[in-house]
């Protein structure tokens, strides 16, 4: 298994939000997490990647099999998680370049490895931009810095394709793009399904299932999955909204 | 995210703060003319230089210590410091490097500068001060073939006695301030440089500072000349070793840049900072100040992680038409440290032009103010002065402080004032560490951008050191 989530409860500022949630997640397969506000969502992602405040209260999440939960934030990510993020904040000063070799060396180093040369990482993070349909001048921009809600999406999908990941989790992606934008990280997220990376779609909103179809679909309410099926129960959220859905919570 | 991670990260011992045995031939504590004369004899000074000294010490005991700067500290006890100190076994200067005492030797090979290697390898002259003689200089009969002269001063006062009375005291002068008074009483060492007219020096020339001997207070006077259209770069460095007391350093710099020469001074400054609380550090009063003559260039680049306390305002006097100064500054404090740092860009001349970029970095519960004048004078016509102030805060309870001080008394000048504050905010971090890099790493990525436009004017082989001194001078700062 991929990812195990087993009876997880979460805290954040003194608040219980995860109350009990389970999960199961295969290698190669796309889940979709879906549920009104305030549900749970982005604090399940935080949570797995280790946000710090984030406390986890009871329960476990088992990533290949290693309880992610007693790893630092850095190790979680060294194991192959990755969150893009739904608002990446700037780091101004710092290129997108330096930031990502530091990040795709401290990978290799965690495994073992040597860091990349200067000359391989170049070729593959300018091969990269170009599938993503970003300028090359964004590796020497400062991290996020001044980019548009559009640019910074496709930089986290940047950043995603560089890391190649074993899970990844996307916060809301969709939130903010239009509809070329949209498909077009549609198109990078389905360029990586190969079988064993693994996927989690957080997203309030149907439409981003258009374009990456999930295998399976999940409703958080209430800080618990209260409903699980496939793509078809997207559409009926689509018509019915979340609402139908608290009485069964 | 809490402060603890920062803390663990900033709190790591100094790793230069080792003691060496050396036998000195000190001077009881305290001061009066008698210490003065003595200074003066012991190192052969015509009486013009005695006579100078002295009238600094009557124009020292009339002053008062500032206190203006923000900030705190008990008062320094003048007459618990001795005002001289040279290694013994050094009195009779050495004439190569096989007449050093192996333990100085080691000293340099602990900090890492190994003096005949490095200078070797780099092409840098290094004329080391260890506490206050000048023990070695070397590359010498290079840059004499080049005209340049490079030297300790008390030697520059027995072979060049007419350029340094000429100018000697013509940037700062000896009663300038209460602590350029004191220097000009009691220094006892410090470098020479001159630059003949339409010379390019052929090296950086590079000066390690160490301060050694227990309660010696350390009074460097440092006086660079570029004659007419030349053109120096100068880099000072320094660490010192771990000690209980508080130590009392008092230099005094003077740049003259004549018609159409350029001075670029730049500063890396890593003197024990005192322990986690702050004491025993190193309290650093220093009067930097270059006069830029018609067409001329100052520039001064310092990064500053050292010093219990830091009061320290490197500056230009424009005087020529057309001449042009630059202070680049990243000052960075940790745990208790205090600094109050800035400069000052007195235009006097006509399409005068200055540019300050300061970065200041606090971390722990430090403090870290920025002080600047920009003053353009009656006649300073199309004058241009542009500064920019930015503060980074790490973790909750550290302080940034900003002064900018502008006087404008002529219109046509134009003076320009930017500032920022911004924390490293615990999002960026753990932006960071999703996506693979640790806490420290992270924040020393994010401090070394933000102090990027600094770095990149100090010489090449220094800005990667300066990188390195603030992420050891950060560990323990990440929470």
């Amino acid at each position: 298994m991929m990812l195990k989530i087993d009876n997880l409860h979460a805290r954040v500022d003194g608040k219980d939000i995860l109350k009990g949630l389970d999960l199961e997640v295969a290698p190669g397969e796309v889940h979709a997490i879906m549920g009104p506000n305030g549900s749970g969502k982005s604090t399940l992602g935080h949570v797995l990647a280790g946000r710090p405040g984030y406390q986890h209260t009871a329960g476990s999440a088992m990533l290949l099999g290693q309880d992610l939960l007693a790893l630092e934030t850095e190790e979680r990510a060294h194991l192959g998680l990755f969150l893009a993020f739904q608002y990446p904040v700037e780091i101004p000063g710092v290129s997108n370049m330096e930031f990502l070799k530091a990040a795709v060396d401290s990978s290799r180093e965690a495994r073992g490895e040597k860091p990349l040369d200067s000359v391989s990482f170049m070729k593959r993070a300018r091969a990269i931009c170009e599938e993503v349909d970003l300028d090359q001048a964004f590796l020497k921009r400062g991290v996020n810095e001044g980019f548009s809600g559009g640019e910074k999406k496709r930089n986290e999908l940047m950043q995603m394709m560089l890391l190649e990941p074993k899970l990844c989790i996307l916060d809301e992606t969709d939130s903010g793009l239009d509809i070329d934008a949209l498909q077009r990280v549609a198109e990078g997220v389905n360029a990586m399904r190969d079988g064993k990376r693994a996927f989690v779609l957080i997203t309030h909103y149907q439409r981003l299932l258009n374009y990456i179809e999930p295998d399976h679909v999940h409703v958080l309410s209430g800080g618990r999955i209260v409903r699980s099926g496939d793509k078809s129960l997207a559409h009926e959220l689509e018509e019915k909204g979340y609402s139908w859905l608290e009485d069964v919570a | 995210m809490s402060q603890q991670p920062i803390d663990n990260a900033i709190s790591k011992e100094y790793a230069a703060g080792f003691f060496t045995e050396i036998e000195s031939d000190t001077l009881p504590p305290g001061l009066n003319e008698d210490v003065i004369r003595f200074i003066s004899g012991r190192k052969n000074e015509p009486e013009w230089l005695l006579e100078w000294r002295l009238e600094a010490y009557r124009g020292w005991l009339d002053m008062q210590a500032p206190t203006w700067a923000h900030v705190n500290y008990p008062p320094v006890k003048f007459d618990e410091i001795s005002y001289f100190s040279s290694p013994k076994s050094l009195k009779d200067r050495p004439q190569s490097l096989d007449e050093v005492d192996p333990e100085l030797i080691e000293t340099y090979n602990k900090l890492g500068i190994p003096l005949h290697e490095q200078a070797a390898l780099a092409g840098v002259a290094v004329d080391a001060v260890f506490d206050s003689v000048s023990v070695t200089t070397t590359f010498r009969s290079k840059l004499a073939e080049a005209g340049v002269i490079f030297c300790s001063i008390s030697e520059a006062v027995q072979e060049y006695p007419e350029l340094v009375r000429k100018y000697l005291g013509s940037v700062v002068p000896r009663k300038d301030n209460y602590y350029a008074a004191l220097n000009s009483a009691v220094y006892s060492d410090g470098s020479f440089v001159y630059i003949p007219k339409g010379v390019r020096c052929p090296m950086e020339l590079s000066t390690y500072f160490r301060i050694n001997e227990q309660n010696t207070g350390q009074f460097e006077r440092t006086l660079i000349i570029a004659d007419e259209g030349s053109h120096v770069s100068y880099l000072e460095g320094c660490t010192a070793p771990m000690r209980d007391e508080n130590q009392l350093h008092a230099a005094v710099v003077e740049l003259v840049a004549l018609d159409g020469a350029e001075i670029k001074y730049s500063t890396v400054q890593n003197w024990y900072p005192g322990d986690a609380e702050g004491k025993g550090g190193i309290y650093n009063f220093v009067t930097k100040r270059g006069v830029a003559h018609t067409d001329a260039k100052i520039s001064w680049t310092q990064v500053e992680t050292g010093s219990a306390i830091t009061w320290k305002y490197p500056s230009c006097i424009l005087r020529g038409d057309n001449s042009v100064g630059e202070f680049y500054s990243v000052a960075l404090t940790n745990n208790a440290q205090q600094a109050d740092t800035g400069t000052k860009m007195i235009h006097l001349g006509k399409n005068t032009r200055s540019t300050i970029i300061s970065k200041g970095i606090s971390a722990g519960k430090s403090s870290n103010a920025y002080r600047g004048l920009v003053r353009m004078s009656p006649r300073a016509e199309g004058a241009r002065n542009y500064t920019q102030c930015d503060s980074l805060l790490i973790g909750d309870r550290s302080a940034a402080h900003t002064f900018p001080y502008i006087e404008s008394r002529n219109p046509s000048a134009v003076v320009e004032h930017e500032a920022t504050t911004s924390k490293v905010s615990d999002d960026q971090l753990y932006l960071c560490q999703q996506r693979g890099l640790d806490a420290e790493k992270a924040v020393s990525m994010i401090v070394n951008g933000f102090c990027k436009e600094v770095f990149r004017e100090l010489p090449m082989e220094f800005a990667m050191e300066a990188g390195k001194l603030l992420e050891v001078s950060l560990e323990g700062s990440v929470g």
